[in-house]
């Protein structure tokens, strides 16, 4: 039997129920904790007094969503299950990782945060430091620059899933101190224009960061959800960057330079940078554009029947609020204006909807975003005809979901399995 | 008023009168109540960093040699590093593999990479500032020993590494003075991001 939680234990031994449910219940016991929850389904609920309160919820036995993983000795990533999700917000344990070299083992209270360089004071910060001063919460998303380049193709693989795509991408409430605050208690320089940001990972990964965004709306968190940051996340700290590309967003970060100019990091050099077909490769390109996918329904999802669905999906801007979303279920040939839940937040992921009768006959959907700059989310060929075929980071494209007559949903708009 | 423009108010006012705290409303849709107390000049929160605070994690070495610690190495002790500490994941002429590719050049000093997927970039080919070989393997390499090499061996792989790359002779020698100074092929590649929202696609 494997490790079994306190909850399960009381239930199965408190003598409350009857011979045959304690049988069931034992029957759940020899099932790995990984696949089964502990509170077995009753036939008749209200016969039988419940589970008792428990220090820590557990999700329900039938409803254990997981990250979907890359090759972990190539792609130190994984992926958050959009199509599993159902509003903005992703739980924590569920938010997509990519480390550069693993997660580190931080100590809380011998935590500090040094903020130098260009500024009148140099100093450390510790985790209670940073707790004491005002705090802010923002909802906002954070997305990986790298987020679905299995979609940059004229030939992407279509049995592919939102998440398999466009799973680095996560919607939290963070809480922190605005960095601007801490600018302000060391006295930054009038002429400090970058923040040399570093991590306190076995990677010391850093990122120029220009001091503009810091003093807008930049922040270091220390909360996920009404919880402490997650390991994963940047525990006990991170730089959270509204709307920017995930690397800049430094977790566990331990150092902040204020300098004059950029340090030109392997981060911001080798790698998120987006080579162009004009035989150049833009650098810094740190905002994330408008962009969306469905979510409902896409591959592996069969729609059992025809009749009414509700085609759900995200649309999110790095630049601001999200104004419209588009919906077709013609390829493109007619477009209507999607539900968008309120409230619409900035910089945050935007839930939308459209109810959908279908008939039965193929069908390719379609999501389009427009953020409040009035960009609208290009198809693949204009993406493709402004950046070059080869670029990488930054893949925004408008996704094709394609419904086939017998239900099944596909990733793309070729005709075929 | 923007939480920007608040932000730099709030920055620029600082030194003579105090200043108001910026904007908590920072999303917006609906306006949270304002936050009206006067902040303090300073919240007296946090410790001076000492001199040796600072040095003990200013490890960051950038293009213009700012940072650049004591020491120097050869192509030749480079490659005693490399061999020992670096090929296992790069190979044994850094074009191996498993991991990144760290040596290959493209006639002319061309830069294909936006054209099609699959040009292999390399330190070599794509790397604009020296200096980054320097900064990333003190701060990360070897992967499973990070931070492990001295600063003369790190000099020593950067130069056995360009030498690869057939950017410095095989006498080169790499120091504070002399890495910065290396003019890497693809440096004039690079461009500032020009998407800034609205309507144009970029």
């Amino acid at each position: 039997m494997g490790k079994i939680s306190r909850r399960t234990m009381l239930g199965a031994t408190g003598g409350l129920i009857a011979g045959g449910l304690l049988k069931t219940q034992a029957d759940a016991l020899t099932v790995a904790p990984e696949t089964a929850g502990p509170q077995v389904a009753q036939a008749d609920p209200t016969k039988i007094l419940g589970a008792p309160t428990s220090q820590l919820g557990e999700r329900a036995p039938g409803e254990q969503p997981r990250r979907v993983m890359g090759n972990p000795a190539v792609a130190a990533s994984s992926r958050t299950p959009l199509e599993q999700l159902r509003g903005i917000i992703t739980p924590a344990d569920l938010h997509f990782e990519r480390h550069h070299a693993g997660v580190p083992a931080i100590d809380p209270d011998r935590y500090e945060l040094l903020i130098h360089g260009m500024v009148d004071r140099p100093m450390t910060f510790s985790l209670a430091d940073l707790k004491r001063f005002p705090a802010e919460s923002r909802i906002g998303f954070v997305e990986c620059s790298g987020n679905g380049g299995a979609a940059y193709s004229r030939n992407a693989a279509q049995d592919r899933s939102p998440s398999q795509i466009d799973g680095l991408l996560s919607t939290s409430e963070w809480t922190g101190v605005a960095l601007s605050t801490l600018l302000r208690e060391v006295g930054l320089s009038s002429d400090a224009t970058w923040l040399l940001a570093e991590g306190g990972d076995a990677a010391v990964m850093s990122r120029s960061i220009p001091v503009e965004k810091a003093l807008d709306d930049a922040m270091i968190a220390y909360g996920q959800n009404g919880e402490a940051i997650r390991p994963a996340q940047g525990y006990p700290a991170r730089l959270h960057l509204p709307g920017w590309e995930g690397n800049a967003q430094v977790k566990w970060i331990r150092r902040l330079e204020a300098s004059d100019r950029p340090s030109m990091t392997r981060e911001e050099t080798s790698k998120y940078t987006d080579p162009l077909a004009d035989g150049t490769a833009r650098q810094f390109s740190l905002v994330m554009d408008a962009k969306s996918t469905i979510t409902f329904p896409t591959f592996p999802y069969q729609l059992p029947d025809t009749g009414w669905w509700e085609i759900r999906g995200l649309a999110w801007s790095g630049r601001g609020r999200i104004t419209r979303v588009d919906i077709t279920t013609d390829g493109g040939n007619t477009w209507v204006p999607a539900q968008l839940q309120d409230t619409v937040l900035s910089k945050c992921a935007t839930r939308f909807r459209h109810i959908w009768n279908w008939d039965g006959d193929p069908a390719l959907l379609m999501s389009r975003a427009t953020d409040e700059t009035g960009y609208v989310q290009p198809d693949l060929e204009t993406l493709m005809a402004a950046r070059g075929p080869g670029t990488s980071y930054h893949y925004n494209s408008i996704r094709p979901w394609r419904v086939e007559s017998d239900g099944r949903v596909f990733f793309g708009p070729r005709d075929g399995a | 008023m923007t939480r920007r423009r608040q932000s730099l108010l709030a920055v620029m006012t600082l030194a003579s009168f105090g200043c108001t705290p910026p904007d908590m409303s920072n999303q917006g849709g609906v306006a949270a109540a304002s936050v009206a107390a006067e902040w303090p000049a300073s919240f007296s929160i946090g410790q001076n960093a000492s001199s040796a605070q600072i040095a003990a994690i200013n490890i960051d070495f950038g293009p213009d040699g700012e940072g650049a610690p004591l020491g120097s190495g050869s192509v030749a002790e480079g490659r005693a590093v490399y061999d020992t500490r670096c090929s296992v994941c790069h190979g044994a002429t850094g074009t191996e593999g498993p991991n990144d590719r760290l040596v290959g050049r493209i006639p002319d000093d061309a830069f294909p990479f936006g054209e099609a997927r699959g040009t292999r970039r390399t330190i070599g080919n794509y790397w604009p500032y020296a200096t980054t070989i320097f900064d990333y393997v003190n701060r990360a390499m070897p992967m499973t020993a990070p931070g492990s090499l001295t600063a003369n061996e790190v000099y020593a792989v950067a130069a056995y590494i360009l030498f690869l790359n057939e950017i410095v002779p095989e006498n080169a020698v790499m120091n504070a003075q002399t890495l910065p100074a290396v003019v890497m092929p693809a440096q004039n590649r690079f461009v500032r991001d020009n998407r800034e929202g609205g309507a144009e696609v970029r």
